[in-house]
This record gives structure tokens, C-alpha cells and sequence, in this order.
């Protein structure tokens, strides 16, 4: 099993290559095309702003390659959201993987979310194991709206898509790498996704 | 619905979690990597570090920890005391940390802020502020609480709002250490003058005292030490008595 980070410079992915660890499986940080494009699977993150991590996917030209990539793909919080047709934040054009927009929520709630909130309607084998309504942890304050696409969703001002599937693209809003053992569930079951490379 | 967190604190002081009773008489609860899983399994929604020498001695916070924790632990957490620029923060995020929490360098250099939001985005940087009520009015205390400024504390959370913290986690030096209950009033305000979440902090006693934060305080979140390092307030049973009374929580 070759499990790759795509590391474009966005944000704390320590975290996830130790949630991986913990799973016994050595996650490999990379930016090199080759070494991406011949993976098993592959972890598409992000924490921070969506025009400037896109900046550093534009310049290291990841922004061509990961939508031809044919194995299983998971985007993780803001990688999840530069899948997306767009996202106001800074007035991104994203990856145009998922057919969907990414909004900002509205001031009638706190935002960024943060904590642990429910997620629900899941379809997806991603979620194996996982019951209706389990909690996961969101810190957002853009969120890709009701789709499709969506396997799953959650509910915060208004029920958005919390988790995309697109073929071999996944994507989830929230932290399953900081979801405690439901969490880390969710990402054994990436790891068992069968690879059609 | 988003659910309240239950926050413990572990304040850190060469390498060991530490509680002092209004900031002195510190008193030995453990290792904090040991303390940081047991907490992830017993039910914490988060866990905040607190280098509580770090801004007294100048010491930087403690990355080694922070890997170990990182690599250990499957829930968020927030390191703070100490930092002071975007490279500490750079550090701090690399090596696993979710979030920084600044406090006496941002009232120092407000602009740290900005930098840390524009950087890392909104969603690492937790604005600490320490504040005390003086003849009825509520001002910013530096390095610990130990030095007093002449900042309104709602004035100092308006501008870190605009300045883009993504999160402030208030700390009432009247109410700390004492454990008769968190400053809901002035929590209230907060909650109601900023759209980021509010962590209450200082003054946690008893269950009743998180189920009052949450429903008179409007916190996002309840931080809280030595009831939880002294198993005085189970995790589980707190949330238990929360649900109890309307307040959605994780369980």
C-alpha cells in the first residue's frame, strides 16, 4: 500500500500522517507528480485560505494532475472544497471535480463552525461501520452546499453537503484524522477502497 | 446541531501539567501526554495547552510534547503561552498542533493576528484573553493575568474579531481558581457582541456551573483544569447531567 499526502504547503498535515500512523500504515508527504500519480491512494488536504492554497497548487501544477488521478482520492476540509466548482472564499475557482459551489455561512450563526457536529443521510462505503448521526469535528466557515454528489450531510443554518463522492474522488468537510475512533474508522475505510489504477 | 465542548486545560511548566489557584501554588497532575489520551477516551471534545511559563520566563512552548501529543492523541488541540510570531506558529502547526493560542504578543502586536489569520487561517489562531472586573469594568490583564492594562476587554474582543481570531477563549482572573462558577455575565456580552465562538474559562466548581455557562453564558465551549485533573468532575458524568438539561453535547 503506497498512501501519499499531497504536500502543496497547506496547512497542518502532521496530523494526518499520524492519524495514518496510528492505523499502522506510513503516509508519504509529497508534492513530486510522479510519486503522486503512482500511488495506491491519495490524501488531497488543506487548512487555511482557499485563493492562496490554490496559488500553490497552480504553481506546482497539481491543479492538472489531480483531477486525472485515477485512484481512490480523499480531500480533506479545504482540500474537499478546492474539488468544488468554486468557493467564495476569495473568489476561488477550484478543481471542478465535485459539481458544486462553496458558500460562506451566513452571521446568523457563529462562524467559523467549530466542534463536533452530527453526520447524516450517509451513502457511501467510506462509511462502513459508521452509524447515522455519528459526530465528527468541523472547523469551517465555507461550506459546499446541498448536491448530488453529496454521501453525506450536516446541519448547521442549513443542511449542506459534508461529504462528496464523485468515482474514485472523496471528500469530507470535516477532520476524520481528529474524529477520535469513529474518525479514524472512516479512514481505515479509504484505505480499503479497492484502487482501479 | 453543533454540540458545546468540554475542554480540559493542561497548564504546562517544564514539561508536566500544572493548576495553580489564581495563577499560584502550583500543584503537579501528571504527564501531559498520558493525561491528553486518557482525556481523548474519557470523552473531551478538545484539549488546550497552556505553557503557563512561557510568557513569564520567555520560554518557548514545547515542541516535543506538542509531536508526541500529535501523533498520540485523535482529538483537537490548541497549544498557547509563549508565542509570539508566525514562526513560532509555524512550528507549533507543523509538528501537529490544530490551533495556537495567543494572548499577551497580540495585545503587544495586534498585528500578530492578522499575519497568523492571513497565514494559517482563522480557524488555528484562538485569541486568550485574560481579563479582570475593576470597580465594574472589565480590562485586560498581560502575561498570566499579572499585569494590568488599561484595554476594555469588549473592545479588545471586538478588535480581534475584526483583526480575524477565529475563536476567543476568556478567561475571568476574578472567577479563576475560585470554583464558584464562570463569569456568565460578561460572557453573555461577549457572546452577543462577536460571531466567532466563545470557550468560558475560569471559576469551574461543580456540574452545575458548565450547565450556567452554557445556558446563561452563551459559551461555545467550557474550559476547565483541576476539576477534571483531580477526577472531581467526570467528563462522561458532566456531559450526562448536561444532555439532562437541553444543552446538546457529544456522547
Amino acid at each position: 500500500m503506497k498512501l501519499i499526502i499531497i504536500d502543496y504547503g497547506a496547512g497542518n498535515i502532521k496530523s494526518i500522517q499520524f492519524a495514518f500512523k496510528r492505523l499502522g500504515v506510513e503516509a508519504i508527504l509529497t508534492n513530486d507528480i510522479d510519486t503522486i500519480k503512482s500511488a495506491d491512494k491519495v490524501i488531497f488536504p488543506g487548512v487555511g485560505e482557499a485563493s492562496s492554497a490554490m496559488k500553490m497548487l497552480i504553481e506546482s501544477g497539481l491543479h492538472a494532475v489531480i483531477p486525472t488521478l485515477k485512484q481512490p482520492v480523499l480531500g480533506i476540509c479545504l482540500g474537499m472544497q478546492l474539488m468544488c466548482n468554486s468557493t467564495e472564499e476569495g473568489n476561488t475557482k477550484g478543481l471542478g471535480i465535485f459539481d458544486v459551489a462553496v458558500k460562506k455561512f451566513s452571521n446568523t450563526v457563529k462562524v467559523p463552525q467549530m466542534g463536533w457536529n452530527v453526520i447524516t443521510n450517509l451513502r457511501s462505503d467510506l462509511f462502513k461501520g459508521i452509524k447515522e448521526n455519528e459526530f465528527m469535528y468541523l472547523v469551517h466557515s465555507f461550506y459546499a452546499e446541498s448536491c448530488e454528489e453529496a454521501i453525506a450531510t450536516t446541519d448547521y443554518e442549513l443542511e449542506y453537503s459534508s461529504a462528496l463522492q464523485k468515482d474514485n474522488f472523496y471528500g469530507v468537510q470535516f477532520h476524520p484524522e481528529k474524529s477520535g475512533i469513529e474518525g479514524e474508522k472512516i479512514l481505515k475505510n479509504f484505505l480499503e477502497l479497492k484502487t482501479n489504477n | 446541531m453543533l454540540t458545546k465542548r468540554i475542554i480540559p486545560c493542561l497548564d504546562i511548566k517544564n514539561g508536566r501539567t500544572v493548576k495553580g489557584v489564581n495563577f499560584v501554588n502550583l500543584i503537579d497532575a501528571g504527564d501531559p501526554v498520558v493525561l491528553a489520551k486518557q482525556y481523548a477516551d474519557l470523552g473531551a471534545d478538545e484539549l488546550v495547552f497552556l505553557d503557563i511559563s512561557a510568557t513569564l520566563e520567555g520560554r518557548k512552548t514545547m515542541i516535543e510534547m506538542v509531536h508526541q501529543v500529535a501523533e498520540q492523541v485523535n482529538i483537537p488541540f490548541t497549544v498557547g503561552g509563549g508565542i509570539s510570531s508566525v514562526e513560532n506558529v509555524n512550528e507549533l502547526l507543523k509538528w501537529g498542533a490544530d490551533k495556537v493560542s495567543i494572548n499577551s504578543s497580540a495585545v503587544k502586536r495586534p498585528d500578530l493576528i492578522n499575519e497568523l489569520a492571513e497565514k494559517f487561517g482563522s480557524q488555528c489562531v484562538v485569541v486568550a484573553i485574560d481579563a479582570k472586573q475593576i470597580e465594574g469594568e472589565w480590562f485586560v490583564h498581560l502575561a498570566g493575568g499579572t499585569i494590568p492594562t488599561e484595554i476594555k476587554l469588549f473592545d479588545w474582543a471586538k478588535e480581534v474579531e475584526k483583526r480575524g481570531a477565529g475563536e476567543i477563549l476568556f478567561t475571568s482572573m476574578n472567577h479563576d481558581g475560585t470554583k464558584n462558577g464562570f463569569a456568565n455575565e460578561a460572557l453573555a456580552t461577549l457572546s452577543n457582541l462577536v460571531n466567532i465562538p466563545i470557550i468560558a474559562s475560569g471559576g469551574a466548581g461543580n456540574m452545575q456551573h458548565f450547565v450556567d455557562t452554557f445556558k446563561e453564558g452563551k459559551a461555545d465551549a467550557a474550559l476547565a483544569a483541576s476539576v477534571f485533573h483531580f477526577g472531581e468532575i467526570p467528563i462522561l458524568d458532566l456531559k450526562q447531567e448536561l444532555k439532562r438539561n437541553h444543552i446538546p453535547v457529544r456522547l
